[in-house]
């Protein structure tokens, strides 16, 4: 586990958590939302502040380090993973957190966003997903949605998009899950989750962009319809959604299919197992408008932890050898001596 | 040196030679890189000065028998100082065709040529695109021609293991070599015990080995082929335990001592690469000193890590060769930006694009200083030849700490697998960098510079009270907040430029080798200092003003060398590109210089130097070889 909890402190608060920069994401963003929600829960997690570290990559999102209060590297494009793990190999005590967005993270870093989540090295990523381009102002992204009109997609993109989970999923991350930014308290439970897990913690965070993609996510964010479109999904608990708690998600076959509950067929309701990545799979690719929007933790098992066996390897190797003597390695190899 | 060869070999008349160049060549699976380096070491030990090459293809297994998959190793030894591996074999072994007809063009008249004869079959000789067999058209007359059944001879030595035919043609290589251990009365006990350590798991194999070697001695002592054996006396080498090192491994073996020196965990983050991949491998059998390796996704992520490693605390380093030094060039301008130490080592090899993946270059140069975009100004230093690299890694990695900036460090491919003689240092004369990190929040801001240096304090995270952000966004001085002012934004640039620049000021006096004043200046950079010394010593034994200046420091420059410059009359750079440092020396200092460009991934020969400068005595200014 990143950190110890000192006990001598003053309990820090949230407000110990902002930074003196002012915030210039753009009014209604829900990147504010989001960082109002990490800010409240960091100093829950029994990790002191110096040892706290947020790294962001490049884009909208990636701003995020420089008004946290903890230290925070804004680093190249899509490659905040890379230099996450590099401090993470070297310091394995810090609580390294990557904060990316659906372009940093799954456009121009995909290649480390995968190999951090194989690896699993012990970080939380917060993936940023409002399917567009907002910092190069308004461009289609890897999880826009296919015909989206664009600046640079005036007759509609056709590229097919992304699913995050399930590129996280089939990246062998160990904990995958998704919350909205407007979702305060599971979003900050979501991130806890996280933060509590070991190994490669995946989150997708739905976030409005309300300049270029303003609505993106509504059916899961407006307040009279959400119901009807999100899945919370609970360790252990049926799949039910909707106002009425009404419907589920039952398997035909090894097909997942929205029904409406009644007595007659509440057994049949699908149980969610974080554990099961067949579960989790079908989760991650079910989508509207044939599916509600699944939000929770998805998955999350235990797999060995990168840094830690690496640094296993190191004291093993000191432990069999003895720790280095760099005279005895100066003179080793072909060596003779001349009188 | 002892002789630990029980055998009085004197039964044919010895002759004594100065120095001997020998080259191993063959298919590359047969071995002849053991072959070549067990014949250095038995050289070194014997007291010999030694420099090696080996030459080997891309291709791991290009068709046997090709021309494709020639392999070859070239040794130099001899009994005054030598500094490259020699630029022509006195010596050719070739166990096919194909390494014939790559090397024969080398090797010089009336020189030594030993061939396997039952390599030289039909179905050999047509893959090589030899119309005649040149064992008999008389092609090779003009050479002192040894034709030997080593196969056969082998196959016979070998006969009662049961072991297969193809395993049995494995230990042919050792026959060769105890050939030629005979003929120039090596010891023999290095090469038996490197047999026994290398097949321990297999006592079939260090009896097929050991066997093997011991026929081709014999061979050498009985057979009426040879008449007479060759001398080649110790060197007067200065006192001192030495190591017969690759450029690679003093590279690695360095940055394991400026760790140490430093007080800091070791960070490697590397992308496999010729000819790089070495200094990864030998770093991450360090584990037992704290080494950290990373094996990245790509190149990008390799030296990301390292910067986040430096960001870190630790000593970090990426590693690399031309390809993978563009995909770095951003993350390094990163590094420059929110200055943290950074180490990148370019072994620079045959360009553009995948180019000459195992061949030398060196055309890297201008790459390093200025392949950033915006100005990315980082300093530059170069190895001279393999350990070398060793010195240089220390000094990189002190630059990279006092200055608080990425570090390149350039070696190629001809001193990452070339070999010397380096007299092992002790560790109590290795420069101290030992770091301390900022731990006083009071008075504390990110880019609050050093006076002197104009570095910035190194903190890491986990120091309380000094929690902070960097990041690629300009960033006001000392505070490090994020501006886009127009004049801060001046003022950071020119106090990066400025930091650099003043690197200069530690670079120690250049040193000049020949006359102060004189006709021609010789002036090197990197790997082509063994080359460039030859011919100099050379041509100043033959009476001619020719002094030879090489630079460590490419940016910055030495302040001294203008001053050096202006008092010669010419001013030559020999280069393994098409005149980088050229550029450099014309546009810093307005001096004519001439360049010697040798762009064949190969190494400068001696002679060519020799003649290009003799040339210029003579008043020709052409760039090219002839």
């Amino acid at each position: 586990m990143a950190g110890n909890s000192s006990n001598e402190q003053p309990k820090l608060t949230a407000k110990d958590f902002e930074s003196d920069q002012d915030v210039r994401w753009c009014p209604g963003c829900g990147d504010y939302a989001i960082l109002k929600q990490v800010q409240k829960i960091l100093p829950d997690l029994g990790v002191p502040r110096e040892n706290f570290v947020f790294i962001s990559g490049i884009g909208c999102s990636s701003r995020f380090p420089y008004y946290v209060n903890t230290y925070g590297f804004h680093t190249l494009h899509g490659r905040a993973p890379a230099i996450a793990t590099g401090l993470k190999l070297a310091r394995p005590e810090l609580s390294v957190w990557i904060v990316t967005g659906d372009g940093d993270g799954l456009s121009i870093g995909g290649n480390h966003l995968i190999h951090i989540l194989r690896r699993n090295l012990d970080v939380n990523l917060l993936l940023f997903n409002n399917r567009i381009y907002g910092l190069t102002k308004g461009q289609y992204s890897p999880t826009s949605e296919e015909g989206k009109v664009t600046k640079s997609t005036p007759l509609g993109s056709v590229d097919f998009p992304f699913k995050p989970l399930a590129l996280a999923l089939g990246a062998e991350a160990g904990f995958v899950a998704r919350s909205v930014d407007v979702e305060a308290k599971h979003l900050q439970e979501t991130i806890r989750r996280a933060h509590a897990h070991r190994g490669a913690s995946f989150v997708e965070i739905l976030q409005n962009c309300n300049i270029f993609n303003d609505g993106a996510f509504a059916e899961v964010t407006e307040k009279e319809i959400k119901a009807d479109h999100q899945l919370v999904v609970e360790h252990g608990k049926p799949m039910l959604f909707g106002k009425q708690r009404d419907r589920g998600i039952r398997l035909n076959g090894f097909r997942p299919e929205v029904i409406k509950v009644d007595a007659s067929n509440e057994r049949e309701i699908l149980i969610h197992d974080e554990t099961n990545p067949v579960v989790a799979s079908m989760l991650a690719h079910m989508q509207p408008p044939e599916f509600p929007t699944p939000i929770g933790v998805i998955y999350a098992v235990d797999r060995p932890v990168y840094e830690e066996a690496v640094h296993r390897q190191i004291e093993s190797a000191i432990k069999q050898r003895g720790n280095g003597d760099l005279a005895k390695l100066l003179g080793s190899g072909d060596v003779w001596t001349v009188q | 040196m002892a002789e630990s060869n029980p055998r009085v070999a004197n039964e044919k008349p010895v002759k004594e030679l100065e120095t001997v160049v020998i080259r191993f060549a063959g298919d590359s699976g047969d071995g002849m890189q053991v072959t070549g380096m067990q014949f250095t070491n038995a050289s070194a030990l014997a007291g010999n000065d030694i420099s090696t090459l080996p030459d080997f293809p891309a291709e791991i297994r290009a068709p046997a028998g090709t021309l494709a998959g020639v392999s070859g190793y070239q040794l130099n030894f001899s009994q005054r100082e030598v500094f490259t591996p020699g630029d022509t074999p006195d010596v050719l072994v070739a166990m096919n065709p194909a390494a014939l007809k790559a090397n024969i063009e080398d090797l010089e008249p009336n020189g030594i040529l030993i061939l396997d004869k039952e390599g030289f079959n039909e179905q050999n000789l047509k893959k090589a695109d030899y119309a005649t067999n040149p064992l008999s058209d008389g092609s090779l007359d003009k050479y002192q021609l040894f034709t030997i059944d080593v196969s056969k001879l082998t196959t016979l030595a070998l006969a009662d293991l049961g072991l297969s035919n193809k395993q049995v043609l494995r230990c042919k290589n050792f026959f060769a070599l105890g050939i030629v251990t005979w003929m120039y009365q090596r010891p023999t006990e290095p090469t038996l015990k490197f047999i026994a350590a290398r097949f321990k798991k297999d006592p079939v194999l260090v009896e097929a080995n050991t066997r093997a070697f011991k026929a081709g001695l014999h061979f050498g002592e009985t057979s009426e082929l040879f008449v007479e054996q060759y001398e080649v006396k110790p060197a007067s080498i200065p006192p001192g335990t030495y190591r017969n090192i690759t450029g690679n491994t003093a590279l690695a073996v360095g940055l394991v001592a400026a760790a140490r020196r430093a007080g800091l965990p070791l960070f490697l983050g590397s992308y496999p690469i010729t000819p790089a991949s070495d200094i990864l491998h030998e770093l991450s059998g360090y584990k037992q000193f704290g080494v950290i390796t990373f094996q990245a996704e790509d190149e990008i992520s390799g030296v990301g890590a390292a910067v986040g490693a430096a960001f870190g605390g630790a000593l970090a380093v990426t590693t690399t060769s031309g390809p993978g030094i563009d995909l770095k060039a951003e993350t390094v301008g990163l590094a420059a930006k929110v200055e943290l130490p950074l180490i990148i080592c370019d072994i620079q090899r045959g360009g553009p694009s995948t180019g000459l993946p195992t061949k030398t270059e060196q055309a890297d140069l201008l790459a390093a200083i200025y392949g950033r975009h915006g100005e990315a100004p980082v300093p530059v230093i170069a190895a001279a030849t393999p350990a070398d690299c060793f010195d240089c890694a220390l000094e990189a990695a002190r630059i990279a700490i006092k200055y608080m900036t990425p570090v390149f460090l350039l070696s190629d491919g001809y001193l990452a697998n070339g070999a010397e003689p380096w007299l092992v240092e002790s560790v109590d004369d290795l420069p101290d960098l030992q770091v301390e990190f900022r731990t006083e929040p009071k008075g504390y801001f990110p880019y609050l510079r050093e006076p002197e240096t104009l570095s910035r304090p190194w903190v890491r995270p986990g120091t309380p009270g000094l929690e902070h952000r960097i990041g690629g966004l300009e960033t006001e001085n000392t505070t490090g907040n994020i501006s886009y002012a127009p004049a801060n934004h001046e003022q950071m640039v020119r106090l990066r430029a400025k930091k650099v620049a003043g690197i200069a000021r530690e670079i120690p006096p250049t040193r000049v080798d020949g006359p102060p004043t004189g006709r021609v200046l010789v002036l090197g950079w990197g790997s082509t200092y063994g080359p460039i010394v030859a011919a100099v010593k050379q041509l100043q034994a033959e009476g001619q003003a020719v002094a030879h200046a090489h630079l460590r420091y490419v940016n910055p420059l030495p302040p001294d060398l203008g001053e050096i410059l202006a008092r010669y009359e010419k001013v030559l750079i020999p280069e393994m590109n098409m005149g980088q440092l050229l550029q450099l020396v014309r546009a810093q200092h307005l001096t004519p210089a001439i360049g010697f460009n040798k762009i064949q991934g190969r190494p400068f020969k001696v002679v060519e130097i020799v003649n290009r400068v003799k040339k210029l005595l003579d008043g020709s200014t052409s760039e090219g070889i002839d």
